[in-house]
């Protein structure tokens, strides 16, 4: 059992990290379709870095620089020239994909000594819980500190305020002289390294070796994710543990020889992401309070 | 500091001109790219652009690549001008071949005349299913389309995974995850062009795709619904003053797209496979994207555009047995495409100008 919890945690992370980062990006207005694509590219590039380098700390940085740098494409064209953000994000992902499989072929194969487990001293001695929650890797501890990082970020400071007003009347904002284009590219870029330390918990930590598209469209999840958290932070977590539980539901059906086609186990959570779209877009206030007004919407500067 | 100015009127050599240097500055980006990762830049360009098309058979070859995305194209332009985003164009056409495959695997006795109608009418139907499930659940419940279609697009690749290595899967195959092959009547057959014999592997459904592109063309540019979807995708507003219902058209266009998608399903199993097998698309919903985008949302310009990223679908097939890339690759260049396309969208859509920071004052007098 408590094996089967440590799964769902560590499953969750790579979701935690991805949808944190886009909800800032979310929240300044701009909806970059391209999660997918930047979290192969920050995998591809943790595991060449741990292989060449033999370090999975240097893994961690090349993740999450390659994924503020592909993130910086996506701004180069939907910031920079204006263009229309859902085809510029898959545009990002079918670039991310490529490109990520161009650059892993020669890692295919191989496999790399992952993260190290650092407990927490005396926490960890707690029963019951101690090892459940103070035993893991740093990423594990990284995510939920971006959580609170984040949530403290937008509400209780002025420049995470300046943040959501840009995103909610980039009009507005702009007539009283903030740099529109500057705080999204600010939070398109954290939201791309947050996407790319996602990727990069995949082959540092899941699984020791890399293989194409080995995200499975978890990128895709972590959007789903930020629209369930309703654009706030702390419900990430709930959310992200949820889809984590429900991923490991087919491991654990496996392994209890459950009569069910593995490939119907493999769909669910994909199924569990449309259900739970359709109940929280069921509830409009509760889904729509805090969705950034201008989310998606073009800003033409000095017009 | 860059200033856009909307353009009042859009020159028309713009409009023709914007794809072709996209299509240029991909192809240098591309080698670029290719440069830095090691291989020869030029040499990779010649085996992805030219080598695929060297001899008269392989041209037949680049009209059957293209033929899925054609047909798939044409069908997600019209999602595209509505302004609705059905990205899951790949689990529709995964649909269509079920749908379509059940049909020939149920009734192999009967003749071609009656089997073949029934498979189309099917694999359309097929398309049509997935592609209202985004579709009612964005109108009754305001979902968003796009992570909607996309996860049914997993969905549908582990449900055809699912049947043709269990229920389906025929004993003789030796355990192989295949069907049993479709009778003769259930296969789309090659052309035979007078005097020269086949051409490659050219087959009646690359007439059926271009017909339909023609056929699309004709609906969005002649037709009142073709109005409405134009109408709806570029002023909503104006669209409900006029009484135009957007739920109809969300609708429409989303069974016009799931029903193509699922045709080409159908057209790529009979005329290529002659049975269902895991992978009966590689990712040509998600190519036809491109396609569409390339074709500037005009379905006769799906032609060419579904010619021209074919031909990089085939330069990947090269580039993986030539230079041993892995057949992703082509990714590369289809990402940076579509790149490239959207910027010259806004280059033809706004006077783009450089102005120096100093010359714009943020007005503060009023």
């Amino acid at each position: 059992m408590e094996a089967l919890i440590l799964t769902v945690l560590l499953t969750s992370v790579p979701l935690i990290l991805a949808a944190t980062g886009e909800l800032v990006a979310e929240r300044s207005g701009v909806l970059n379709l391209g999660v997918e694509g930047m979290m192969l590219m920050g995998a591809v590039s943790a595991f060449a870095a741990t292989s060449i380098l033999g370090n999975p700390y240097m893994g961690i940085l090349a993740g999450a620089v390659a994924g503020a740098m592909t993130a910086a494409v996506f701004s180069l064209f939907a910031l920079g020239l204006a263009t229309n953000q859902v085809a510029t994000g898959l545009a990002l992902t079918i670039f991310g994909s490529g490109l990520s499989g161009l650059a892993g072929a020669p890692f295919v194969g191989g496999t790399v000594d992952g993260l190290p487990n650092l407990a927490i001293p005396l926490l960890v001695d707690i029963p019951v819980i101690g090892n459940l929650l103070f035993n893991h890797d740093i990423m594990a501890y990284l995510s939920v500190g971006f959580l609170v990082l984040v949530a403290w970020f937008l509400n209780r400071t002025r420049a995470g305020l300046v943040l959501r007003a840009v995103g909610n009347s980039h009009d507005s904002a702009h007539a009283l002289g903030y740099r529109v284009l500057l705080v999204r590219l600010g939070a398109v870029s954290f939201g791309g390294m947050m996407a790319g330390l996602g990727g990069a918990y995949l082959p540092l930590v899941l699984t020791p070796h890399w293989s194409e598209g080995m995200t499975a469209g978890r990128g895709w999840i972590a959007l789903a994710l930020v629209v369930f958290a309703s654009w706030i932070p702390s419900r990430i977590l709930i959310g992200a543990l949820l889809f984590g539980g429900i991923t490991i539901m087919q491991l654990a059906g496996q392994a209890r020889g459950w009569t069910v086609p593995s490939q119907m186990l493999s769909m669910l959570p994909y199924i569990a992401t449309i259900i739970v779209l359709v109940v929280i877009a069921r509830n409009r206030d509760f889904a729509l309070a805090n969705s950034p007004a201008c989310l998606g919407r073009l800003f033409i500067g000095n017009k | 500091m860059i200033s856009m100015t909307p353009r009042k009127h859009i020159p028309l050599s713009l409009t023709l001109l914007t794809p072709a240097i996209a299509i240029f500055l991909t192809l240098a980006v591309g080698a670029g790219i290719f440069g830095i990762l090691g291989f020869s830049p030029l040499g990779s360009l010649y085996t992805f652009f030219v080598a695929p098309i060297s001899r008269p058979d392989q041209i037949g070859d680049l009209f059957v690549k293209a033929c899925p995305l054609i047909i798939t194209a044409t069908g997600l332009v019209f999602c595209f001008r509505a302004n609705v985003w059905n990205i899951g164009a790949e689990g529709q056409l995964v649909f269509g071949a079920i749908f379509s495959g059940w049909v020939a695997l149920s009734f192999p006795d009967w003749p071609a005349i009656t089997l073949m109608p029934a498979m189309v009418i099917a694999s359309i139907i097929g398309g049509i299913c997935w592609a209202m499930i985004p579709a009612l659940l964005k109108v009754r419940f305001n979902t968003n389309e796009i992570l909607v279609s996309l996860m049914l697009t997993y969905v549908a690749a582990l449900f055809i995974d699912w049947l043709v290595r269990g229920p389906w899967r025929d004993p003789m195959s030796f355990g192989f995850p295949l069907t049993k092959m479709y009778s003769d009547a259930g296969l789309i057959h090659r052309i035979d062009v007078p005097f020269v014999g086949g051409l490659g592997q050219l087959h009646w459904g690359v007439v059926g795709a271009l017909l339909l592109a023609t056929a699309g063309s004709f609906v969005l540019s002649r037709t009142i619904l073709g109005f409405q979807i134009k109408v709806m995708g570029d002023a909503p507003r104006a669209g409900r003053f006029a009484g135009f219902k957007p739920h109809l058209v969300t609708i429409g266009v989303m069974a016009i797209a799931g029903g193509a998608a699922g045709l080409a399903g159908m057209v790529e199993v009979s005329a290529s496979m002659g049975q269902l097998q895991p992978n009966v698309s590689f990712g040509y919903g998600f190519t036809a994207i491109i396609v569409a985008f390339l074709a500037r949302l005009n379905p006769i310009g799906v032609i060419f555009a579904g010619l021209i990223v074919a031909l990089a679908e085939l330069g990947g097939d090269y580039a993986q047995i030539a230079l041993g890339m892995p057949k992703v690759v082509t990714g590369v260049f289809k990402g940076i495409l579509l790149f490239m396309l959207l910027a010259g969208e806004t280059f033809n859509r706004y006077h783009i100008t450089w102005r120096r920071p100093a010359v714009m004052p943020v007005s503060k007098e009023q």
